[in-house]
């Protein structure tokens, strides 16, 4: 078993590990703060083909493979989480769909200005009554001349206050269920598609999160994305990418909160020592090593799996729900080693455990990923 | 234009590097290796230049294998191509012996400008860049924080004592470049996959018809004393001063 990363990855990660040291870090606390979008991060990221991490050169993109992209969103993610969100809709719910699943027009029509961040992604499933049961959806498409006019309500879209463009999943046949579920590319724009204020969320507070409410909305035959009645499918089929990069974000924030516990395990004393000599705290900085030590494997090996183009079904989940967990206990232990101070926005790890929350939740809550396991391991 | 920077793999600085037990070098395993710093300021001070008035550059590097990895850092950011010699037995090469095959590797075509970093940041020797100048009989300017490109001459500021200098040099002329001189670029994604394609060339010690001779032997290394707590004087201020006073002239000897 080999363990070492390509030269090109080597140095991607190195190359992104700066990036974030210099253009993210500095200012992430202060996004949180102020709830600002990083709109000035993206465009830096898109000049260094960030947004198009995997798309091949041809439509613009950078042509890396899974891995890549994966080191990319642990690398962000150790700077801040929100940036990392962004970045893994766009990229992987955003282009990756229309790249695995759009012929060749629309990959031509969207992925170019995609790639290079003139246009970003969202992407529009879940809605106010369907969130972990996603195929029982309501928003409506139907048939007119030309293409679709499309009604309903998406809730909790990521980037939507800032994407041009969304994948979007509406019911073409209400007499099925999930297979009367089809797949759109959805211009942003287009007359009917309002958004609702920001979400008032408990972190990830950098990152766009709103209602999307479609009413009578237009979209062209040519912006079916795949064959109708075959959408479901292709959710769930992306879902399984984007859960990788969620654990990787996780990953990136599960490291964050040991470096700065590690950190403050030596400076700070208490007793007349630093409190990295006590056992106590000696006892979490080790499980927290173990923790992100798993956890990288189990997401790495994901995302191997991925570039591979095996199934990716089971140890995509296997990753999402270990290190979505493993993050959420690091950031509490990284508290809990800061004292009074881990309480305190002064420190990073306040926004870690606020921020590592939600990755038990969103692409598949952990119950959900424990339900696609069982299936799998029982095979009924 | 033609543009020849010498680049360096060298130990990231935020490594925390040991002396190997026997003393016979660095021990590297598990260290993070880049492209020395100094040297990112060489390249992009290379490619400016070819974005500005069009040209070629060329990255010569010396090193073992694993060095491909600050090459490839280096052709990423936009060098055109590579040119090396990979020879194991010169990990521990004195200054002289690197400027001797570094110049030879460069000697087999022309070039207008030579670009490198002041100084690598671990033998820190900041001998390499002005020996390869002496050995190829053209003048050097060292610690460089502006170049200014004017027809057949470049004229540069270089950070001296207390002083900024300001030089007008006729090419070709070798210069090593230093923070200030501009703001290296992130080597871009589709950069870092272009680089694997470019063109590398790989040289022998036989190819060049050299057999260098070590000037300098290392005898041993040894880390650096661990550094004394520093001392907090207690009383008021006039006391304190005092107590300073007499410290740095009884103890330290500094006054």
């Amino acid at each position: 078993m080999n363990f070492h990363l390509s030269e090109e990855q080597s140095i991607l990660r190195e190359m992104v590990r700066d990036f974030a040291r210099k253009e993210i870090e500095p200012i992430a606390a202060l996004s949180d703060h102020e709830h600002r979008f990083p709109s000035e991060t993206l465009k830096k990221a898109a000049a260094l083909g960030l947004m198009g991490v995997t798309v091949p050169p041809e439509y613009g993109g950078s042509g890396m493979d899974f891995l890549s992209y994966i080191l990319v969103l642990e690398e962000i993610a150790k700077s801040c989480a929100s940036t990392a969100v962004v970045l893994s809709v766009h990229n992987t719910l955003g282009c990756g769909t229309i790249h695995k699943f759009g012929n060749e027009e629309q990959k031509k029509r969207w992925l170019p200005p995609a790639a290079s961040g003139e246009a970003l992604g969202a992407y529009l499933l879940t809605e106010p009554g369907a969130g972990s049961d996603a195929a029982s959806l309501t928003c409506r498409a139907e048939k007119v001349e030309g293409g679709w006019k499309v009604t309903g309500s998406k809730a909790f879209i990521t980037n939507a206050g800032y994407a041009s463009f969304g994948i979007l999943y509406a019911r073409t046949d209400p007499q099925e269920k999930s297979r009367g579920i089809s797949a759109f590319i959805l211009d942003m724009n287009s007359e009917g598609v309002e958004l609702g204020p920001e979400e008032a969320k408990m972190g990830l507070n950098a990152s766009s999160t709103v209602m999307v409410n479609l009413e009578d909305v237009f979209i062209p035959e040519d912006c079916l994305l795949g064959e109708e009645g075959r959408g479901f499918s292709m959710a769930l089929d992306m879902l399984n990418y984007g859960r990788i990069g969620i654990a990787a974000q996780a990953l990136g924030m599960a490291e964050a909160a040991l470096q700065e516990s590690l950190k403050y395990s030596r400076e700070r004393e208490q007793f007349g020592k630093p409190i990295g000599k006590f056992q106590s705290i000696q006892d979490k900085l080790t499980t927290m090593h173990s923790d992100v030590e798993a956890s990288r494997l189990l997401t790495y090996r994901a995302a191997v799996a991925a570039s591979a183009g095996e199934k990716i079904i089971m140890p995509a989940a296997t990753a999402k729900l270990f290190s979505s967990q493993a993050a959420v206990r690091c950031a509490e232990a990284a508290v809990q080693i800061h004292g009074g101070y881990g309480y305190s926005k002064e420190y990073k790890v306040e926004r870690i455990f606020r921020d590592a929350r939600v990755t038990e939740i969103y692409e598949g809550t952990s119950e959900v990923q424990r339900l696609v396991m069982a299936r799998q391991l029982l095979d009924m | 234009m033609k543009i020849a920077v010498m680049v360096k793999q060298v130990a990231d600085t935020a490594a925390k590097i040991q002396v190997l037990s026997d003393g016979s070098g660095m021990d590297y395993s598990g260290v993070q290796l880049v492209l020395n710093p100094y040297d990112e300021y060489a390249v992009e001070e290379a490619i400016k230049l070819k974005e500005a008035s069009g040209g070629e550059v060329v990255i010569f590097n010396l090193g073992p294998d694993s060095a491909d990895e600050a090459l490839k850092t280096a052709l990423a950011m936009g060098g055109d191509r590579a040119v090396v010699l990979r020879d194991p037995e010169l990990g521990q090469a004195d200054a002289s012996v690197r400027a001797e095959i570094l110049a030879a590797m460069i000697a087999r075509e022309e070039f207008d400008i030579i670009f490198c970093g002041k100084q690598s940041v671990d033998s820190d020797t900041h001998q390499v860049g002005p020996a390869v100048a002496q050995k190829l009989g053209m003048p050097a300017a060292t610690f460089i924080t502006s170049f200014v490109l004017d027809g057949t001459s470049a004229t540069v500021s270089r950070e001296a004592e207390g002083v900024t200098e300001t030089l007008e040099i006729g090419l070709p002329a070798l210069f090593t470049c230093t923070k200030g001189l501009n703001e290296p670029r992130y080597p871009s994604l589709p950069g870092i996959m272009q680089a694997a394609r470019k063109p590398k060339e790989v040289l022998s010690l036989a190819d060049l018809g050299l057999t260098p001779a070590a000037k300098v032997k290392v005898h041993g290394l040894s880390s650096p004393p661990p550094r004394a707590e520093g001392r907090m004087l207690a009383g008021e201020t006039n006391e304190k001063v005092s107590e300073l006073v007499r410290l740095l002239r009884d103890e330290a000897h500094a006054v």
